[in-house]
């Protein structure tokens, strides 16, 4: 394709239009419905220009939900905030098990080691309702239904598996000769490790961390089941914009916006080492 | 200093053997190069003195202490690898460095910098392997080896991946820079020419087991096997097949219709099915017939600058070489000439074994 040529660039430019408002719409359709009040939201046909109202982000923050029906309590901030400490806890919890074990299922050969790896991943497979009903009255037994260690727990049948099989196939790219060579100067093999290992996979324990916080994050099911209110995550939370007086179009679209971005923030931030991550097996010599 | 020893050492891989009762013995400050073709067992050898594999029997020793089952850490080996192994998180010095445990700052810079000056690398300490040229990235790994001083040093094909000016600066100067340290020296190569510079001793290893084991003048004069002379040498040796016979007390075969004068060494090959082998500079060329020069057809002629390679057929079909000095008169292509060469030159092997007739039969000169 000629890149130089006037109908070519136009071209392109008309067509990187479109497919950015296909992706984009949704998202930024939802950005606007967040500045109206339901009534604005609901006027047919709807309006592209309107007077932008802040009551919404007002409500979420105040934590007080103005209805036809009366004032509802709400605990938004605080299920945000519940969120992150669920979804951070469980992406630590699970770096700290998982690098370790996939170091040892890239370097070591051991019995019934594929067949671990495989049941450890398997547990994405599993529909997560049918885990979930045995699970609670386990949990309700041991005194762990909604507590913060309970979820953290659970969640580390989103994370682990996923930081196991990604982290592990950094290890099996770092050429086992690099970490020969490290102890052949004079160092243990757990010197090897942290000195060696761990920082030349760091881009992929950066990815998959990342990745098992979004999915932590976005999960719905678990913290529905296993916690109340109290301890309930933003997914959950939102629930409570489907009052008695009818949906609350206008704050869910807000706190829509206010849950993507601290993982948005994240995943821009992360950026950089995420791509230097995804090529840095390209660049062997 | 101390000693490396092998003795006995057996390793399988999966049914495939890859040292096969492996024995041999460097002496401090002895350079013994371990050379032979590709899937020989020489990595695999290394690989189990530096404590990435344990044999599976067999004992190797250090100074007269086994260290099968030490930590890699703990066996007092150094070793510089063919794909470099650099640390690509750290600078050169960093990498340099690591070798380096329990000292002073100071200490250890005063050591980097001596071992950098003397590998010329002084002026790239700084930079991130990625930033090296290969060469540099070569003297990096081996200045890391080298540093800490072990008793063993494991050079696996330092020299394969660099250019070719720099592998023949480099077969200059290593002997001497190994030297320095007085450590047992095992140098692992796919180049006989580099073995043949750098090592005190070659032992030639193939499916698992050393053939021979030598200063590089005997295993090139004096070949244990027909293998082991195939393996040193370009152009390679010519082969001939003959039955030698014993003609009014001198040996004699016959070439291509010639009848050719062997040397008194090969008494025991009288009326044994031999191969005769002679090293293209041995032979020499001329225009008169006789009894005792072979005939043969130029077929091509190669000036390689200090010498010129001709392809020749004999009378019989079998294609040899001739390595003649450049200025030599050697003719043209398709030319008519016979060969000759001195009865000394020959070298016999039993077709039958493989091994040089006139030798023991053990398959190692310990």
């Amino acid at each position: 394709m000629d890149h130089g040529s006037l109908a070519g660039r136009i071209f392109r430019g008309v067509a990187l239009a479109l497919i950015l408002v296909f992706f984009m719409f949704p998202i930024v359709w939802i950005l606007l419905m967040s500045f109206q009040t339901n009534e604005q939201i609901l006027r047919i046909p709807p309006r592209i220009l309107f007077e932008p109202t802040l009551a919404n982000y007002e409500a979420l923050i105040s934590g007080q939900l103005r209805t036809a029906a009366g004032n509802l309590e709400i605990s938004f901030m605080h299920n945000l905030w519940n969120s992150f400490v669920l979804s951070s806890l469980a992406v630590v919890l699970a770096l700290v098990l998982g690098v370790p074990a996939a170091y040892a299922f890239a370097r070591y050969k051991f019995k019934l080691g594929e067949t671990i790896a495989f049941t450890l991943l398997s547990f994405r497979f599993a529909p997560p309702l049918l885990v979930l009903l045995p699970l609670s009255l386990y949990y309700q037994e041991l005194g762990l239904n909604d507590t913060y260690v309970g979820i953290v727990w659970v969640y580390q049948l989103i994370a682990l598996p996923l930081i196991l099989w990604i982290v592990r196939g950094y290890f099996e790219d770092i050429s086992p000769d690099i970490e020969h060579a490290y102890r052949l100067a004079g160092h243990s093999w757990r010197e090897a490790f942290t000195h060696i290992a761990v920082p030349l996979a760091g881009p992929g324990i950066a990815a998959a961390a990342l990745l098992s916080f979004i999915f932590c994050w976005n999960n719905f099911v678990f913290a529905l089941i296993l916690a109340s209110a109290d301890k309930q995550p933003v997914t959950v939370g939102a629930l409570a914009f489907v009052t008695a007086s009818g949906i609350q179009y206008g704050q869910i679209a807000a706190a829509i916006v206010l849950s993507v971005m601290p993982t948005l923030l994240l995943a821009l931030y992360a950026q950089r080492y995420l791509v230097e991550g995804l090529s840095l097996g390209a660049v062997k010599g | 200093m101390a000693r490396l020893e092998l003795k006995q050492v057996r390793k399988t891989f999966g049914g495939a053997s890859s040292a096969d009762g492996v024995s041999l013995t460097v002496e401090p400050g002895e350079i013994v190069a371990v050379f032979g073709p590709s899937g020989g067992g020489k990595t695999v050898l290394l690989r189990m003195i530096a404590g990435m594999f344990e044999p599976d029997e067999g004992d190797i020793l250090v100074g007269g202490r086994s260290i099968v089952g030490a930590a890699p850490e703990r066996r007092g080996v150094g070793m510089a690898f063919q794909n470099f192994a650099l640390f690509p998180h750290m600078s050169a010095r960093d990498n340099i460095a690591s070798g380096l445990r329990a000292k002073t700052a100071k200490e250890a810079a005063t050591r980097i910098d001596a071992i950098s000056r003397l590998l010329k690398i002084e002026h790239v300490l700084g930079h991130l392997p990625r930033e090296l040229s290969n060469g540099q990235k070569q003297r990096t790994a081996l200045a890391r080896a080298l540093i800490g001083n072990p008793e063993v040093l494991l050079l696996d094909d330092p020299l394969r991946n660099v250019d070719a000016k720099l592998r023949y600066e480099m077969r200059l100067e290593l002997p001497n820079l190994l030297r320095r340290g007085a450590a047992s020296v095992l140098y692992v190569t796919q180049d006989y020419r580099e073995a043949m510079a750098i090592a005190d001793r070659i032992a030639v290893l193939m499916d698992g087991h050393v053939e021979q084991i030598a200063a590089p003048e005997e295993i090139y004069s004096r070949p244990a096997s027909v293998a082991v002379a195939r393996l040193f040498g370009d152009p390679s040796i010519n082969l001939a097949e003959v039955t030698p016979c014993n003609e009014h007390g001198a040996l004699v075969a016959a070439v291509a219709g010639a009848k050719v004068r062997l040397g008194a060494n090969g008494g025991t090959a009288t009326d044994r099915p031999c191969w005769l082998g002679v090293r293209p500079e041995d032979l020499a060329l001329s225009r008169t017939a006789s009894e005792d020069a072979i005939p043969a057809r130029i077929l091509a002629i190669t000036p390689m600058h200090e010498k010129s390679v001709l392809l020749l057929r004999l009378a019989d079909g079998t294609e040899w070489f001739v390595a003649l000095p450049p200025d030599a008169p050697h003719g043209a292509a398709d030319d008519a000439v016979f060969v000759r060469f001195l009865p000394e030159a020959a070298l016999l092997f039993d077709r039958a074994t493989g091994l040089r007739v006139g030798l023991p039969h053990h398959r190692q000169a310990a």
